[in-house]
């Protein structure tokens, strides 16, 4: 069906006489392209003195002269796909660059002041001119808002894309979908201000590591609504009716067919989730207070955060501050990339196995 | 969500029968009412108690947007009301003295310019980083890849700031000229200023390209990683080029879900206060030639304002918030309806 | 009933890492930071002060206060020293801006703000509002000096006055080697170089302060009114003090305004003052401070709002100054919180907590303000 709906993609098969083998373009062309590319970057560089634009007319030539030498030895349709193939693969190397750069960045400026002397201490009473101090309270302040905000977040989020997959309809669910796409451009700092008025100001409560929470799990919820929701659409049918014809009820089948076959898309939602806000500094300033000191109670007490850390850091100016704010920064990372790996070691253990 | 599985869209009225049979298949299970009701006998309790705990986990979500958008709205209009200028065509943004004079134009021209740039070259790039790793890359290599390409979305925004002020936007002062040089007669693309800083909208966009592109690029594949077998090994026995697969069974198959995905990053893009606020040599005014400092967004705006504002301050800065709020639902709509136009593709029938 | 906690299991799992790191976290986690790098870290407290250390009634508990980053370093430094005198106390400051800290103060989230600017009469009238006792008072405490800082390799010790200052961030004076700059460098080897100006895009006491003496002292080459938005469309702009520094530091050329510490920490050149006086003034705390001393109180009673003089001519006074205040409740501070508020403000005033100031880049208040104000906090009930 859909691919009726197209139309160059199986006309020129057509209209070719069906060849059993064709006239492939040799092995060795594209690599002796590929040098040519190579040495015409360099070529640049020498020039121009600019390894960018290198790269860029190597790129360019490459992608070119190899979609013409298989257009000329090969026919349309192979062009046509060697021409995206390196297309495909150009943009692969466009999203890893700036990934290297800023990572190797990072790790370079973090790495300075990184150690588990930095990891173990927190920032009591370390004056501007100390180069003692770490990110302790921090990172204890971080794993117990974003755990807490998860904890509301993740369940409601799910239970609220279910409800749109697979049950609404109507208008609530239409205002559902809306207000979850509002929710999508929802500034970080007015979830803070909003938590604020509400939590704080309205029923009274202390700035806390849990009224942090409640901004997070805000600026969570429509990630998590909207990545969930598109990976049950992408269930198919057959697999709800086979459960169903068996006689298994509903929210059996939601949970046990449904869910574990969107499984791996969740938890990659669910992790873009984490990402996006274990990285939040605005509402976290205004709702967490701000501690040098250690607070392992997320709800009393003003907590730190290492976004909190890392701003704090980048903004006070004296002479130990830059480092730590670097330092800051790469254990937020390494923090991540530690939960994504959990998360999907899980994904891993629990999702179906194929052909089960 | 609701309006992509009503059956009777405009859409799916136009198309053959048999797929519509394969629609109202699917609401049919979407409704209790539709049905088949085989244990009439039997109590479902669960089922009841699963609707009723999905259902009210979707009304408490709607509650905590409406109070705040009722939030939003009451402060935004008490600032409103002490606005001596215009607040949708001024450029000017001043919430002090007798006099305050605030308005949203250069800043909704800063957001719109930053985060177009950042979607042109996030999409696509994000697309085919997508089908790198679901269908060019080696099954081993692919995991990784796709871990690595996550990883991105793990960098704080304040890191991004440091990094673009430091040492990206250095670099791509030779960017701007080239631009300027060979596309200059553009007025977009004209600088005034040649050689002078890159801290401008078209860095910040290309910033917020490398931000959003994880977000779009693992959502997007974990779609392509569920395009039915039998559609791509259809397209692939029919002689189809690898591309030609990609082409008619993978894209279509994920339009929906690119969409969803991109949207989730224009979010982002449109709402990114810290790192625009650290790159951008911003100001009050309104700006088109993004090649050229100057210009602000709206959450960058935010973020510069806020720490020192008063109460009037605040409110003005809510009400600019609040503008954001019909951007991103604006495009929202829009994609919603593109969505709807495809939906075909989703809940496959393979 | 057998899939029910697969799901369950999976939201606990993220709480359970949460926990986990926490819990392992904190076996190892310590508050104690005296120990490792004292070679740097020590210093002999009041050492500079002549004045015996007075006697310091200590009080438990958390403080909290939030305001100015201009003045973090200082808090930083008292806090540490105050913490280590007296045991079971916390001051927790959050550095999030004068204008944030002010609100919180008016919401009753903390019990001291640091603003750059005292209150207006509108927020006089807030905070008194939540201090429902009485007015709250400003004190001023901590005294940085703004540095105008350059990037120009081989000139060193540049001097500007006020109207050459003005007409380069106005935009009048575009090249190094203009005659206004070269008048007063007659032997520096300036360059043809345009001018790059750099200043700072967020809201500012900063900015507000530089603005202040740019009106005070330029006369008609500074035409706009002093604000916290820097005022023209002229120039670069970048984020906060650490912005406009790694941007200075990184344009040859440019020329702005910051705290002192971010010039001194990124290298660069820091503009000596004409100001009318027989010599030009190098940015030092001691300059900082004469020129605080000609500052007017404005405020009546407990309330010590300054006026500052920018236009000081006094001999060794460098006139770009901002005062730091602590906001405080003069009467209604809630009793648990009053004790450790006294206390901390009480040190943070006296000559000891004043004599520290300097090493950290900011300047001690003149004793006759320094006065006023303890006898401010003691005052406070």
């Amino acid at each position: 069906m859909t691919i009726t709906t197209t139309d160059t993609a199986v006309s020129p098969a057509a209209a070719d006489p069906l060849k059993l083998t064709r006239r492939t373009m040799p092995d060795w062309i594209t690599w002796a392209l590929g040098a040519a590319a190579v040495g015409l970057g360099v070529l640049v560089k020498a020039v121009q003195g600019n390894w960018a634009l290198g790269a860029f007319y190597a790129g360019l030539f490459f992608i070119a002269t190899v979609t013409a030498a298989s257009w000329r030895l090969e026919d349309r349709r192979r062009a046509k796909d060697r021409f995206a193939t390196s297309i495909v693969y150009t943009a692969f190397v466009l999203a890893i660059v700036p990934l290297v750069s800023i990572l190797g960045y990072t790790i370079k400026k973090g790495f300075e002041e990184l150690s588990p002397y930095f990891l173990s201490h927190s920032m009591r009473g370390v004056g501007p001119r100390d180069d003692t101090g770490g990110i302790y309270h921090a990172i204890v302040g971080t794993l117990e808002q974003v755990g807490l905000a998860a904890l509301i977040a993740v369940p409601l989020g799910l239970l609220t894309a279910i409800y749109l997959v697979e049950y609404g309809r109507g208008r609530l669910a239409r205002s559902i979908t809306f207000f979850v796409d509002v929710m999508t451009g929802i500034p970080s700092i007015v979830a803070g201000l909003f938590v604020y008025s509400f939590w704080i100001m309205t029923l009274g409560f202390e700035a806390s590591g849990f009224a942090g929470s409640l901004a997070l799990m805000i600026l969570m919820l429509p990630t998590v609504v909207r990545a969930t929701e598109e990976m049950l659409k992408l269930v198919p049918n057959e697999l709800r009716e086979a459960s169903l014809a068996l006689g298994i009820p509903k929210w059996r089948t939601i949970l046990k067919v449904v869910l574990p076959t969107a499984m791996g898309g969740i938890i990659t939602g669910v992790m873009l989730a984490v990402a996006r806000v274990i990285g939040e500094t605005a509402p976290l300033l205004l709702l967490v207070g701000l501690t040098q000191s250690i607070n392992t109670n997320p709800f009393s007490g003003w907590q730190s955060s290492i976004p909190l850390y890392v701003f704090e850091q980048n903004h006070a100016g004296n002479q130990f501050s830059g480092d730590r704010a670097w330092a800051g920064a790469l254990t937020l990372i390494i923090i991540v990339m530690v939960l994504n790996l959990v998360a999907r070691l899980i994904a891993r253990w629990k999702a179906p196995k194929a052909g089960r | 969500m609701s309006t992509s599985i009503t059956p009777e869209s405009r859409g799916d009225a136009k198309r053959d029968s048999g797929r519509r049979r394969g629609r109202s298949d699917k609401t049919g299970h979407g409704t209790d009412a539709k049905l088949p009701k085989p244990a009439k006998t039997q109590v479902r309790l669960g089922d009841r108690v699963f609707l009723g705990s999905s259902r009210g986990a979707g009304i408490l979500l709607l509650v905590i947007m409406a109070a705040i958008a009722v939030f939003l709205v009451v402060e935004a209009l008490d600032a409103l009301g002490k606005n001596d200028g215009n607040f949708l065509t001024d450029s000017t943004w001043v919430t002090d003295g007798a006099k305050p004079a605030f308005g949203v134009a250069g800043l909704v021209g800063g957001t719109v310019i930053s985060a177009a740039i950042a979607m042109l070259i996030a999409v696509p790039v994000a697309v085919g980083v997508a089908l790198f790793i679901t269908h060019y890359a080696p099954r081993r290599v692919a995991q990784t890849l796709g871990y690595i390409v996550d990883l991105l979305a793990a960098v704080p925004s304040v890191v991004f700031g440091l990094w673009g002020l430091v040492f990206l936007s250095p670099k791509l002062i030779g960017l701007h000229t080239w631009l300027s040089d060979y596309l200059g007669w553009i007025p977009i693309f004209d600088k005034d200023d040649a050689g002078a800083t890159a801290r401008t909208l078209f860095t910040c966009g290309i910033i917020l390209a490398i931000m959003v592109l994880p977000i779009i690029a693992a959502v997007t594949r974990e779609v392509f990683l569920q395009v039915p077998r039998a559609h791509e090994e259809a397209a692939l026995a029919l002689g189809a080029t690898r591309w030609e697969m990609i082409r008619t069974a993978v894209l279509p198959f994920g339009k929906p879900g690119i969409i969803s995905a991109s949207m989730l990053g224009l979010g982002r893009a449109l709402g990114e206060t810290i790192a625009v606020a650290m790159v951008l040599s911003s100001s009050q005014e309104l700006v088109f030639k993004f090649l050229d400092p100057g210009g602000n967004t709206i959450a960058a705006n935010i973020a510069n304002q806020f720490g020192e504002s008063n109460e009037l301050g605040r409110g003005a800065l809510i009400a600019s918030g609040l503008v954001l709020f019909f951007l991103t639902l604006l495009v929202n709509g829009a994609a919603r309806v593109v969505i709807n136009r495809h939906k075909e593709f989703s809940g496959a029938n393979a | 009933m057998t899939t029910r906690p697969r799901l369950a299991r999976r939201s606990t799992a993220f709480a359970a890492i949460a926990v986990a790191g926490a819990l392992t976290l904190t076996a190892c986690g310590s508050d104690d930071n005296s120990g490792s790098n004292d070679s740097k870290g020590t210093e002999q407290p009041g050492g500079g002060s002549t004045a015996p250390a007075a006697k310091l009634d200590c009080a438990s508990g958390t403080l909290a206060a939030a305001g100015s980053s201009a003045q973090k370093n200082a808090i930083d430094e008292w806090a540490k020293q105050y913490q280590q005198k007296c045991s079971g106390s916390t001051v927790n400051y959050n550095s999030n801006g004068s204008g944030a800290g002010r609100q919180a103060f008016f919401d009753g989230q903390v019990s001291i703000a640091g603003s750059d600017s005292a209150l207006k009469d509108d927020e006089a009238a807030k905070a008194q509002a939540a201090c429902k006792a009485g007015p709250a008072i400003n004190l001023p405490m901590v005294t940085g000096p703004i540095a105008v800082a350059y990037n120009l390799p081989n000139v060193k010790d540049l001097v500007l006055d006020a109207k050459t200052i003005a007409g380069i961030f106005a935009g009048k004076i575009k090249t190094w080697d203009a005659a206004e700059i070269k008048a007063l460098n007659p032997s520096a080897q300036l360059p043809s170089s345009p001018i790059q100006t750099v200043h700072r895009s967020d809201k500012s006491g900063t900015t507000e302060n530089f603005t202040k003496y740019l009106k005070a002292t330029a006369g008609a080459e500074w035409a706009a009114e002093p604000s916290q938005d820097w005022p023209t469309q002229d120039g670069q702009s970048a984020k906060g003090s650490e912005g406009v520094a790694s941007v200075v530091k990184s344009t040859s050329g440019s020329i702005s305004y910051m705290e002192v510490s971010f010039a001194e920490n990124n290298g660069l050149g820091i503009a000596r003052i004409n100001t009318g006086a027989a010599k030009p003034v190098k940015l030092t705390p001691e300059a900082a401070g004469k020129a605080v001393e000609a500052a007017q109180i404005t405020g009546q009673g407990n309330d010590l709002k300054l006026k500052l003089d920018y236009a000081t001519k006094v001999e060794g006074a460098y006139p770009i100054i901002l005062v730091t205040y602590e906001i405080v409740c003069e009467k209604g501070t809630p009793a648990d919180k009053l004790p450790l508020v006294k206390s901390f403000l009480t040190y943070t005033a006296s000559a000891e907590g004043q004599g520290l100031l300097a090493k950290n880049g900011y300047a001690p208040l003149p004793a006759s303000i320094a006065e006023k104000v303890r006898t401010a906090v003691t005052s406070l009930s």
